[in-house]
């Protein structure tokens, strides 16, 4: 199979930073907004370069949700950013008043999802905000697999005229996205050409699903991985197109089962092209304290989990 | 404008309301009536807007948040009647397949709204927003906004508050429609708000105070208000007013918050108001 360089390691949030740095001085009409986490989101060198621009609006999501909404009535962009718990589920119905039904074009940055926050625990590892975002009509939403993608994606979406939800995350990860790749949302990078299983991830299941595949190769299978960076709009024909030449798939993903980025797919499937699909994620479970790569094993999301749901999702065509 | 027009478009607004909600046998007059001549002098006298022209950008224009979105038929009534849309639309208020929603809303594009609200509370953090975005584009005018006396439970109201005094956002008027009823009763049994005025004044804005039901006041208090934008605080308006105003039976008590007048209780309610400018 085709062999992936790592590039160097780094935090995806790192990659919102250094995007939004970069629109700071290539689009005059974005501004930050956070609470009270700047350096988390790594928002603080576009607070610096453009102190006109940046919004400390302190603890009050739910303000900085409504004001970034107000804001966009005189043409800005504005990007919030805090964690993913406090940018979805504690203002779940700003974003669906505010900015979801109000179509304003808000690009709400969330960093820290998932089990991969780590030591903070099951309070701040968010696992359903994909669903929640994803059930928002005139959502668009956006999981990249590395800096580079999440870099990328985070200058792409101030192209897109209406309401974002990008997510990523704190701990450091290989990078594998070739820095002038092109970041086009709502289609799929199709990474390895295979024949007997697909395997289609988001966020940091991207890369595992890279090492799955490789040592699927090793056992004499062919996987075909998908990185699924848009969660919505789905690129169907992406799926399709795999699944009707592989008969299986497996979805990989750091947030709940239900809601989540397979869910979608199976969704596309059921209606399209019935295949058997197995699920790598969290199972209506919280969370808990430890080291990210600790949780990513105990919660069933490493990459010999994604080879175990290939080679069963195998049996099973 | 003359006090005396502004009490006739007023008149016609609240016989406007009441149409409007026993046409779609639901919606909220009693509040509505109790803000018709607060956003009669709005529109009619104080904004500097283009109903003609309506853009979401409102670049160089004043802009209104309705944040207690369910009094929404007094919105459109005067929305309607100062020239944003026609008059005849109001009779689609509430019904399907029209841009008249319950609540505001963005998505049916009516003129005039540039924020759905409903879900109460998040109106004053949507003008701070405004309020910054017209302050980064050099735009000297000024957002406004209106408040039910009970959507200031809501705790986003407070973050708000905190956040414009903070900053020195001081190119907004929020008003406050004090007029103690809220759902379940009157708003010093519900939850009570105490000492209002001490507690905006508390997290550092300026406190005008006006009688919400006399023109000549309102025409006064907003010009005041106005005079006070940009001197480095936000500016909220306690305005006193009377739900169910225009109408007897239903001043004094909470219960038509949210209750359309019967046939019979509508024709005696526009008895008791002037048809001015005719009747859409």
């Amino acid at each position: 199979m085709k062999q992936f360089e790592i590039l160097g390691k780094k935090d995806t949030r790192s990659g919102f930073g250094e995007g939004l740095l970069e629109l700071g001085r290539t689009n005059p009409n974005v501004v930050g907004l956070c609470a009270d986490l700047t350096g988390s989101l790594k928002m603080d060198a576009f607070e610096k370069e453009f102190p006109e621009r940046f919004f400390q609006i302190g603890i009050a999501e739910a303000n900085m949700i409504g004001m970034a909404a107000g804001m966009t009535i005189g043409g800005k962009i504005p990007y919030t950013g805090t964690f993913a718990n406090f940018s979805t589920g504690r203002v779940y119905d700003q974003i669906r008043q505010s900015v979801a039904y109000s179509q304003k074009n808000v690009k709400i940055c969330a960093s820290h999802a998932g089990l991969t926050l780590g030591e903070d625990g099951a309070t701040h590892q968010i696992l359903e905000d994909i669903g929640m975002m994803r059930m928002l009509p005139n959502m668009t939403v956006i999981v990249p697999a590395d800096h580079n993608q999440t870099k990328q994606a985070t200058i792409a979406i101030a192209e897109h005229n209406g309401p974002v939800y990008l997510r990523f995350g704190r701990p450091v990860v290989p990078i594998f996205v070739q820095p002038d790749a092109k970041f086009i949302i709502g289609k799929a990078d199709v990474l390895t050409e295979g024949t007997d299983v697909t395997i289609i991830a988001c966020g940091h299941l991207v890369w595992k699903s890279i090492e799955a595949a490789q040592e699927l190769a090793a056992m004499g299978i062919s996987a075909e991985v998908i990185n699924m960076h848009t969660i919505k709009p789905l690129d169907e024909k992406a799926i399709l197109d795999s699944v009707r030449k592989t008969k299986c798939v497996v979805t990989a993903e750091e947030h709940m089962l239900n809601g989540g980025l397979g869910e979608a797919v199976s969704q596309v499937l059921t209606r399209n092209f019935p295949a058997p699909q197995e699920y790598v994620g969290v199972n209506d479970s919280f969370g808990e304290s430890g080291t990210p790569d600790e949780l990513m094993v105990k919660y069933g999301l490493d990459t010999v989990n994604i080879v175990a749901a290939a080679k069963k999702v195998i049996e099973r065509k | 404008m003359e006090i005396q027009q502004l009490n006739a478009i007023a008149s016609q607004v609240r016989r406007d309301i009441l149409r409007m909600v026993s046409g779609a046998n639901s919606g909220h007059p009693g509040g509505s009536l109790g803000c018709a001549d607060f956003l009669t002098v709005l529109y009619f006298e104080q904004m500097k807007h283009n109903p003609a022209n309506f853009t979401m950008d409102a670049i160089n224009e004043d802009v209104f948040f309705l944040s207690n979105g369910h009094i929404s038929p007094v919105w459109y009534s005067v929305l309607a009647r100062a020239g944003y849309f026609q008059a005849e639309e109001l009779g689609t208020f509430r019904k399907l397949n029209g841009r008249l929603q319950g609540h505001p809303s963005v998505d049916k594009k009516v003129p005039g709204v540039r924020m759905a609200s409903g879900s109460l509370g998040q109106g004053l953090s949507n003008a701070l927003g405004t309020c910054q975005t017209k302050k980064l584009n050099n735009d000297p005018s000024i957002v406004y906004t209106l408040h039910g006396d009970g959507e200031l439970q809501e705790g986003q109201i407070w973050e708000a508050a905190l956040y414009a005094a903070a900053k020195k956002v001081d190119n907004i008027i929020a008003t406050i429609d004090y007029n103690g009823r809220q759902i379940d009763g009157d708003t010093e049994d519900v939850i009570s708000l105490g000492d209002l005025p001490g507690k905006w004044r508390a997290f550092g804005w300026e406190v005008l105070e006006m009688d919400g039901h006399n023109i000549t006041e309102i025409v006064a208090t907003l010009a005041k208000a106005k005079s006070m934008t940009g001197n480095g605080k936000p500016i909220v308006i306690i305005m006193k007013t009377e739900m169910g105003q225009g109408v007897d039976f239903m001043m004094g008590s909470h219960k038509w918050h949210g209750v359309a007048p019967n046939p019979e209780q509508l024709a005696n309610a526009l008895g008791q108001l002037e048809e001015t400018l005719g009747d859409y």
